[in-house]
């Protein structure tokens, strides 16, 4: 940790400025917003990990839960195994796939959601996983906190103005607030298994996701909202810019969470220790 | 089922309905808190506009949800004295059962609050339903069910916080969005008579079945986390 740590953040420096360059000098400016798009580059990559990493936290939860008894633990992998099994063969199946989605991307997001589930399930002790459930929404709230001032900073000089009640927004915004009460759970819960609460108010949370997107599609839809420039393609330099960013961002929130994570665990073993201390003679342990 | 289950679940719900008719504390508390609210909004609009209509939903599922916050939060601090919930969980009864119990007393409580207000909105904001008044019923039974289902389970998870009054509205208003989402514009719906809530209706049959489920299957788990 403490030889890597160093060598790794230089790295991270590195990409961040990288990308940083390539974000202002490297892609071209977009006709109609200007120089006002680039944010663009800071907006999306950070949506992109605060939802990976609040997926994280999800699937650490799950476990957090379920690995204790033999049985959670194979419905679990059986759960995992059937989603990637499911979008597979519905991706290649189903014709034509709503939203004119790649059958391709769709497999693969399946496939993906299965394998970190394994990854978390190798990886990972009983208590890792509780505290890598703490990082991800620690670090996925700072990324989530991002994407909402970038937003209406783009928003203002755009589309005039700073807010509108729009589904991503508005759902973002609840996501937003879901994590927060969960942070403010484990922040002010006095119960020794802190843990198995936070765990079972974060997948409460994750079931509530698609509920909150649905009910704020249909609540929106149903009023006129302010024109939001629709679908479109993007010019693939600024796709690939796009993509440098996002692996610059992903760099950066894995060193923080990883540095976090070390942190938490060491704070654990030493309030273990002094537990143990105190039961014991004083210097019982040294 | 078990029989076992049906029986806890009678008694504790029988228990909480007795102390509950003796006392009176929390309907008391939850129908005046509620008649505040319903005056302290008639300060910030002019209550005898046209518009009331198109606001009134609004208005009363935030009455409601305020004052079930505080039932909510009598749940289980009745149960902290004498330590009955220490009883509860070195006892073999199955957890759900309590669990249910609770929820329907919880229901039960809210139910009467808002048949006991709702003539109340009527008369201060002069308002009259323009849709079907069964569906308005359903959509207030579904509401109510998905308020207190969650309010009870978590009402059990900020048993164990500092500060727990506080901590229950915390954890349960974010998650009950999409619910006070369809509430309010189902009850909008209905009484402009503008638009169908059968979707609002679906999506809180749904969103009642996804909490119910959730609770039934993580509370075991929440109740001996101590």
């Amino acid at each position: 940790m403490r030889r890597a740590f160093p060598i790794l953040a230089v790295a991270t420096l590195a990409f961040l400025g990288y990308a940083f360059y390539a974000a202002w000098f490297v892609a071209p400016t977009e006709q109609t917003m200007g120089n006002v798009q680039r944010i663009f580059y800071y907006h999306v990559p950070s949506a992109w990990t605060a939802f990976l990493l609040f997926f994280l936290n999800f699937v650490a939860s799950v476990q957090y839960l379920l690995r204790p008894s033999e049985v959670g633990d194979k419905i679990g992998k059986a759960v995992a195994l059937g989603i990637a099994a499911l979008t597979c063969v519905g991706a290649f199946l189903i014709k034509p796939l709503p939203y004119e989605l790649e059958p391709g991307a769709v497999a693969t997001t399946g496939i993906m959601i299965a394998g970190i589930y394994f990854l978390v399930r190798g990886f990972f002790s009983e208590r890792g996983t509780d505290i890598l459930a703490l990082v991800s929404a620690e670090v996925g709230v700072v990324f989530c906190t991002v994407v909402l001032v970038t937003g209406p900073l783009w928003a203002r000089p755009v589309w005039g103005i700073w807010w509108t009640w729009d589904v991503r927004l508005t759902s973002t915004l609840v996501l937003w607030l879901i994590y927060v009460s969960y942070l403010m759970l484990r922040k002010l819960s006095t119960s020794g298994e802190t843990p198995k609460l936070a765990a079972a108010l974060a997948v409460f949370g994750a079931l509530d996701m698609p509920l909150v997107y649905f009910s704020i599609w249909f609540f929106r839809t149903q009023h006129p909202q302010p024109v939001i420039g629709g679908g479109g393609s993007i010019d693939p330099r600024m796709l690939r810019v796009l993509l440098i960013n996002w692996l610059a961002f992903l760099c950066f929130a894995s060193l923080v969470c990883w540095l976090r994570f070390q942190l938490e665990t060491m704070k654990r073993d030493v309030e273990e220790t002094q537990a143990l201390e105190a039961l014991l003679e004083p210097g019982a342990l040294r | 089922m078990s029989v076992d289950f049906i029986r806890v679940c009678r008694a504790t719900l029988t228990k909480d309905l007795r102390l509950e008719w003796r006392s009176r504390d929390v309907i008391n508390a939850m129908l005046f808190f509620a008649l505040l609210v319903v005056v302290i909004f008639s300060f910030s609009f002019d209550p005898t506009a046209e518009e009331s209509r198109h606001i009134a939903g609004g208005l009363i599922w935030v009455a409601f949800l305020f004052a079930a916050v505080v039932a909510l939060n009598q749940t289980w601090a009745r149960e902290l004295r004498n330590d009955v919930l220490d009883a509860y969980r070195i006892s073999p009864a199955p957890a759900n059962a309590l669990f249910l119990a609770k929820a329907i007393g919880n229901f039960l409580f809210v139910s009467i609050l808002e048949l006991l207000m709702t003539p109340l909105f009527v008369v201060f904001y002069n308002l009259r339903v323009l849709g079907s008044a069964s569906s308005l019923a359903l959509l207030a039974a579904l509401g109510t069910w998905a308020l207190v289902v969650n309010g009870t389970f978590f009402a059990a998870i900020s048993l164990r916080t500092r500060s727990r009054e506080i901590m229950l509205p915390l954890l349960l208003f974010p998650i009950s969005i999409p619910a006070i989402i369809a509430m309010v514009n189902g009850t909008t719906a209905i009484l402009t008579g503008e638009d169908s809530a059968r979707f609002w209706l679906v999506l809180l049959g749904a969103y009642d079945v996804v909490f119910t489920t959730g609770s039934m299957l993580l509370f075991e788990t929440v109740l001996h986390a101590e």
